[in-house]
């Protein structure tokens, strides 16, 4: 059997999902003009039309058609040559819509090969969020926002081609900078993707992770039953109703906690979290009657604390809240823990409101923030400024 | 003319009573006696017989029970799968292409393993519309998890609809069934039935109990969730093992069944007819017994040693009992009022089904012709049964004959 090549994109569907098909194909057809064959394909048990779930597409090359055919025996590759990450905040992990847990960035990719992230952020930085793993590996860093690039009410970024060009520096094997420049100008028709894919394959370098280095969480898993074990009559026993917990400083017992799903948690779904400044709010309830997830515990004190197991970054009770900056939607790569931030509160108050001062700080204007299309040109407006960082490199 | 076919060994009951009514009827009388909590309508031909009858039976108060007319015979179906999963017992039906206007409904009751109790009265698949019998309507679902029967008499109907309740609410199994009554011949045919009293029936058929799969505000479970690849084959599974036992169970049915009301069906899978010293058989389901039997006692006095088989249960499929009968004959002829276009062979899909029982369940492996006839409700005559009894003896003799045959066709 010859050399079988894996190539698997971690995107943010649906905002993402045709810009990874584009790099999917891209790899392929790129690849096929050095004589190799492949595919690419969408991870099926994905929900890639639901928003901001996470999910995979993959492109499988080999220079004969029964190494592909080995390849392609398979639901999705169990080992890539290289990942790509095309949102930051998917550092976390992916957990897709079809239960199969929380998967770390790096889930498939070989010892040693690389882990290509879409970041303006540097290396450290995202290694605070990306899982330890027992082999080293390399992250490489492509320069750029998260990219919508192939929806259809954005414009082309180039995120596609550049992704392609790092590529080909990443795994020469695969393809060449060559072949993927006759990609562009036969398929894209387009000479500037070309210079795109070259200043991105000039620039893309990598950095070691060692052994050891990075996010130590422990993934969140679940077991499977057996049939024999699973309730009959495709049913499902319902959650129970929850109820009211403790303060963790006073010991004080009241409000109401959910209970919440065991096996699905929204950890990975979110870009942005809600910050809450339990010193401002006026327990209205708004943010608890609005939110779609019930994703509000009401905390024995009558404030309302955002659960991060069922809070999947909407935004909608940071519209909702009356009071300035009370509750704030800041990006999901500033926090590496998914804890309580009432507890937090509650054991030193001056010390949560300093950092609750420095976090929102760092929080987009509403009009900025990359997943939401607030008005008509807004996307223009972004454009010279992605073009601006990309100069940069 | 259905009377014929009726046990014999049967003890006099001082409380039962007699009535001369059509099958459908004898149905909605066990409906009635079953206690049955919601019925849905919508009417078809020939099913619509019954829910005439149980709708008469409410107004009569005679008997209590919801009684919806669906605009559909999908919402039909659908609000009987909703009820029985909230703890009803519940009857609804249907015929031909209402059947199938139904076959979302039909196919997810299985899995969500509902008890569902119906009457299929068999009718043609349009095009053409035509009214008259057809096995296709009831068969299409014969993979999907129902369980599937086919009676011969307005008495075997009744009896046949009590014990459905029985086997189909029994804890083990909790799937649909289906009794398949022919259209016109039984339907619309009025018959002297006994009447079991509704003390009887109360000892014979114990209270619905859906355990913890009762949707109820006490006992909260949401049913019918989305999956993926990573759970499927396990909820498939788990309906596999309902058919790993239905033979069980319905033979266990059956023996109480004889010990409450003292008729006697014997082997509950298929009816053997002059089968002792027969050379041939001929087989089939519903109500042909009646020329197949009449034709017999003909053939027989004219020396000819042939005798019938009625396959009571397709669903469960009594495989490996059925090819040990069948291994007896130096033929078979099986007489389908159905059509598997395209099918191994070209036959029915009765006969398509013995062939593979037999391939694995008997070790003499006769000869099996496939015979189609009495589609869209035509007669199957005596003289027919003559000509295909002549065919299998052709084959019982080695010679070889064509493995599928149309029955009563012009041309």
């Amino acid at each position: 059997m010859g050399q079988l090549f894996a190539v698997e994109v971690i995107y943010r569907g649906v905002f993402q999902k045709t810009l990874a098909k584009n790099i999917t194909r891209g790899i392929v057809l790129a690849a096929h003009n050095e004589g190799k064959l492949g595919i690419s394909f969408g991870r099926y048990g994905d929900s890639p039309e639901r928003n901001g779930i996470p999910a995979k597409s993959f492109a499988i090359v080999a220079h004969d058609e029964q190494t592909l055919e080995a390849g392609m025996a398979q639901y999705e590759p169990k080992q890539v040559d290289l990942t790509v990450v095309l949102d930051d905040t998917l550092c976390k992990g992916a957990e897709s819509w079809a239960w199969y847990g929380l998967q770390p960035a790096h889930h498939a990719l070989k010892p040693g090969h690389t882990l290509l992230v879409v970041s303006l952020e540097d290396a450290p930085s995202l290694l605070k969020n990306i899982h330890r793993r027992e082999e080293p590996y390399k992250l490489g860093i492509l320069k750029g926002v998260t990219s919508f690039s192939g929806m259809w009410v954005y414009k082309d970024d180039h995120t596609d081609v550049r992704v392609l060009g790092a590529i080909a520096k990443a795994v020469p094997e695969l393809f060449s900078l060559a072949a993927v420049e006759k990609f562009i100008l036969e398929k894209l028709k387009n000479s500037l993707k070309v210079t795109s894919a070259h200043t991105a394959f000039e620039r893309f370098a990598t950095v070691e992770v060692k052994a050891g280095e990075g996010n130590p969480e422990k993934l969140f898993a679940f077991g499977k039953p057996r049939w024999e074990d699973m309730r009959g009559g495709v049913s499902i026993k319902g959650q129970p109703q929850g109820g009211p917990y403790a303060d963790p400083v006073s010991g004080k017992v009241g409000g109401f906690r959910p209970a919440r799903n065991e096996l699905f948690k929204k950890y990975s779904t979110r870009t942005m979290r809600p910050v809450v400044n339990f010193s401002t709010c006026t327990k209205c309830t708004l943010c608890w009657l609005n939110c779609p997830d019930a994703s509000f515990d009401v905390t024995p004190d009558g404030t309302y604390d955002a659960n991060l197991q069922a809070c999947c970054g909407c935004g909608i009770c940071e519209e909702v809240c009356p009071v300035k900056n009370c509750i704030s939607m800041v990006n999901e790569s500033e926090f590496h823990d998914n804890d309580s931030q009432w507890a937090r509160f509650r054991e030193d108050e001056d010390a949560y409101l300093k950092w609750l001062e420095t976090t929102i700080a760092k929080a987009e204007p509403i009009e900025k923030r990359s997943h939401g299309f607030r008005y008509r040109g807004q996307y223009q407006e972004q454009v010279p400024e992605a073009l601006e960082i990309a100069k940069k490199g | 003319m259905a009377t014929v076919t009726l046990p014999v060994e049967e003890k006099k009951k001082s409380n039962e009573q007699e009535a001369l009514i059509t099958g459908a009827e004898a149905i909605a009388i066990a409906c009635k006696l079953a206690n049955v909590d919601v019925v849905t309508a919508y009417p078809i031909r020939p099913y619509d017989t019954v829910m005439q009858y149980i709708s008469q039976l409410v107004a009569d108060g005679e008997m209590d029970c919801e009684y919806i007319v669906a605009e559909g015979e999908h919402s039909q179906f659908e609000i009987v799968k909703h009820a029985s999963v909230c703890g009803a017992r519940v009857f609804c039906g249907s015929s031909g292409v209402g059947w199938m206007y139904a076959m979302e409904a039909l196919t997810v009751t299985p899995a969500l393993r509902v008890p569902l109790v119906c009457m299929v009265g068999n009718r043609a698949l349009d095009d053409p519309g035509a009214f008259g019998v057809e096995h296709n309507d009831a068969l299409a679902v014969r993979d999907l998890g129902w369980m599937l029967t086919w009676v011969d008499s307005a008495q075997e109907a009744l009896d046949t609809a009590l014990i459905a309740y029985r086997v189909a609410e029994d804890r083990r199994m909790f799937v649909p069934l289906a009794i398949s009554c022919d259209g016109a011949f039984l339907t619309h045919s009025q018959a002297l039935v006994k009447i079991p009293a509704a003390e009887q029936v109360k000892k014979f058929l114990p209270r619905y109990d859906r355990g913890d799969l009762l949707l109820h505000p006490d006992n909260v479970i949401s049913v019918a969730p989305q999956v993926n690849e990573d759970w499927v084959m396990e909820i498939r599974r788990q309906n596999y093992a309902v058919t790993e036992i239905a033979c069980d169970v319905i033979r266990e049915v059956y023996a109480d069944f004889e010990r409450t009301f003292g008729r006697k069906y014997g082997n509950p899978f298929f009816e053997e007819y002059m089968t002792e010293d027969a050379e041939v058989v001929l087989l089939g389901m519903g109500t042909l017994s009646t020329p197949v039997k009449v034709a017999i006692r003909k053939l027989r006095a004219e020396g000819k040693k042939v005798g019938f088989v009625r396959l009571r249960w397709f669903r469960p499929f009594a495989g490996p009992e059925l090819a040990k009968c069948l291994e007896r004959f130096k033929a078979v002829g099986v007489i389908d009022r159905d059509f598997s276009f395209g099918s191994p062979n070209l036959s029915g899909v009765v006969a398509t089904e013995v062939r593979s029982a037999m391939y694995t369940g008997s070790s003499t492996r006769p000869p099996v012709i496939g015979f189609i006839g009495g589609l869209g409700g035509r007669e199957v005559t005596v003289p027919d049964v003559e000509a295909m009894t002549d065919v299998v003896f052709q084959a019982a003799k080695g010679k070889a004959q064509p493995l599928t045959q149309w029955i009563g066709l012009r041309g």
